[in-house]
């Protein structure tokens, strides 16, 4: 099976791993890197649990391969914290009731801090854009809307 | 770790040794953002021993202006599309279509060769291993009965990429690349009513380029959907249309459809339609003209009666509204 060095930075740090061609990025980031938030929830493109964000853009780890992320900045829920605390978005989703079983919730707020940086004041709509290919069996959307409203607003501690 | 056929990947860096590479070896795939081979590949559909990446291939990611017109390359991606001012500017259809294509992250990496070349769908073709093999495949993959149509040995298998038809209402053209050269032709003459070989591409050719003409003065384009899960879906059926009015009257009128059959159709005959406002005698014209051309099967959960119907509703709105805007 035919294999290259996977080098880019991991949640702020430089890595250097032999990946072989076939390897999925989720199963990377899960499997070799250890970093289990990332999640799973359907058999390929559907569902929006395994989004990360390769340079600053959201991306389905689910049907990237991991080489295609060689010499990227890739992001998972592990790199959210800031300065020893969960992130603005964290809190966001935990005050304002975004997640139940919390299984979506990796890859919402993923998808919600890729929305953020392009557009830091999104409107409604725009969040709903934003978030179209996650999907959640729990809230009904409502609250993980109005949580990333908040966090856009600032009036998240 | 999640169930992976073995395959290796090669990286060509032009499109010469891209399509060389495919010329030795036939079997081979090429790959760009991976949105439709990987699902695909992940489900057994496909197990290609060997996958050429195309992103490396600077030449084929950039869009350009040619002759007034656009030149896209095949590994521009949906959200390079989207964002791209020229086309924000003067095609709309294009941006819309794009705009249309699954979630936001899937337009960070699909690109447009990719939904153009995209794999016909059908209920029976996209499910996982376990469920085709417990349904005997089909004749689409590893199978011998079409579970569409039992009694043929024809597969009808949609061909559902949203950016087809709104390229063609365009008049755009394929730049295609082989071995042996290249050739342009009409993106319509890309494509053949036939789910198991949809594309007239060789097994050594490569989408490397659309051309898009400029175009003329007041024509406008549009593109409309109906799909079954609204925030992300492939369409049920898809439709573009180019339009061009003065005073009250239609003066061009282009009109092509996605997901209806096994490839993207351009409708023949709106000529014949214009020097009219879009009334219910012109659009119950231009209804005779679509009705005639389509052939939705039982190859989605929708039933093909009403992929009839939501194809007519959606050219009638969006003519009307092109109309109104124009
Ligand atoms: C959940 C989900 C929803 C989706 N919804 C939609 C939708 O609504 N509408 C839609 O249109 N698509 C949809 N897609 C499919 C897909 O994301 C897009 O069509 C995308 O544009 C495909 O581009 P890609 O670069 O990722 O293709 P790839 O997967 O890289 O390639 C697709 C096919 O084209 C071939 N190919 C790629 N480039 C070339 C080339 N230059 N020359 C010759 N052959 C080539 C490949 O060999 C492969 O067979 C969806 C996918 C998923 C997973
Ligand atoms: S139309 Fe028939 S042969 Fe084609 S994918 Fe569907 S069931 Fe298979
Ligand atoms: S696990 Fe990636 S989209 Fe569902
Ligand atoms: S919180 Fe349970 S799936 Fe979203």
């Amino acid at each position: 099976m035919a294999k290259s060095i996977l080098s880019l930075v991991l949640n702020g740090r430089r890595r250097d791993d032999a990946v072989a061609d076939n390897m999925l990025l989720i199963d990377y980031l899960r499997e070799v890197a250890g970093l289990t938030g990332t999640k799973m929830g359907c058999d390929g493109g559907e569902c929006g649990a395994c989004t990360v964000l390769v340079d600053d853009r959201p991306r389905l780890s689910c049907i990237s391969l991991a080489y295609t992320v060689a010499g990227r900045r890739v992001e998972t829920i592990e790199g959210a914290r800031r300065g020893g605390r969960i992130s603005r978005l964290q809190r966001a989703f935990h005050e304002k009731l975004g997640s139940q079983c919390g299984y979506c919730t990796p890859g919402m707020i993923m998808a919600s801090e890729g929305l953020l940086r392009r557009n830091p004041t999104p409107s409604d709509d725009e969040i709903r854009q934003g978030l179209s290919g996650n999907i959640c069996r729990c809230t009904g959307y409502v609250k993980i809307i109005e949580s990333v409203l908040s966090a856009a607003d600032g009036s998240v501690p | 770790m999640e169930y992976m056929p073995e395959f290796s990947v090669v990286r060509p860096a032009t499109v010469a040794e891209a399509v060389a590479m495919r010329a030795a070896d036939p079997e081979a795939r090429f790959v760009a953002g991976g949105t439709d081979l990987v699902p695909n590949i992940r489900r057994g559909i496909v197990a290609p021993a060997k996958v050429i990446d195309l992103n490396g291939l600077e030449e084929i990611r950039k869009i350009e202006s040619v002759d007034g017109g656009l030149r896209i390359g095949a590994a521009v991606t949906l959200a390079e599309l989207i964002e791209d001012g020229r086309l924000r500017a003067d095609y709309t259809g294009i941006v819309e279509a794009a705009g249309a294509v699954a979630a936001t992250s899937h337009r960070q990496v699909g690109t447009v060769g990719g939904n153009l070349c995209l794999d016909t769908r059908c209920l029976f073709y996209n499910q996982s291993e376990w469920w085709r093999r417990s349904n005997d495949y089909c004749l689409k993959s590893r199978g011998d009965v079409c579970h569409v149509a039992p009694k043929g040995d024809h597969c009808f298998a949609a061909f559902s990429g949203d950016l087809a038809p709104a390229l063609m209402v365009l008049g755009a053209a394929a730049e295609i690349a082989s071995p042996s050269g290249g050739r342009i032709i009409p993106l319509t003459g890309m494509y053949q009513d036939d789910g198991l070989a949809y594309l007239l591409l060789g097994a050594d050719e490569m989408l490397v380029a659309v051309r898009v003409p400029a175009p003329a003065d007041g024509f406008k384009t549009g593109y409309a959907k109906s799909r079954v899960r609204g925030a992300i879906d492939f369409p049920l059926a898809g439709v573009a249309v180019g339009l061009r009015r003065d005073a009250d009257a239609v003066v061009d009128l282009s009109v092509a459809l996605t997901g209806t059959n096994s490839m993207p159709l351009m409708i023949e005959g709106t000529d014949a339609l214009t020097g009219a406002p879009p009334d219910d005698a012109m659009l119950a014209r231009l209804d005779g003209l679509v009705r005639d051309r389509i052939q939705p099967m039982s190859s989605t959960f929708s039933p093909p009666g009403y992929r009839r119907r939501v194809v007519a509703k959606l050219t009638r709105s969006l003519i009307r509204r092109l109309y109104r805007e124009g």
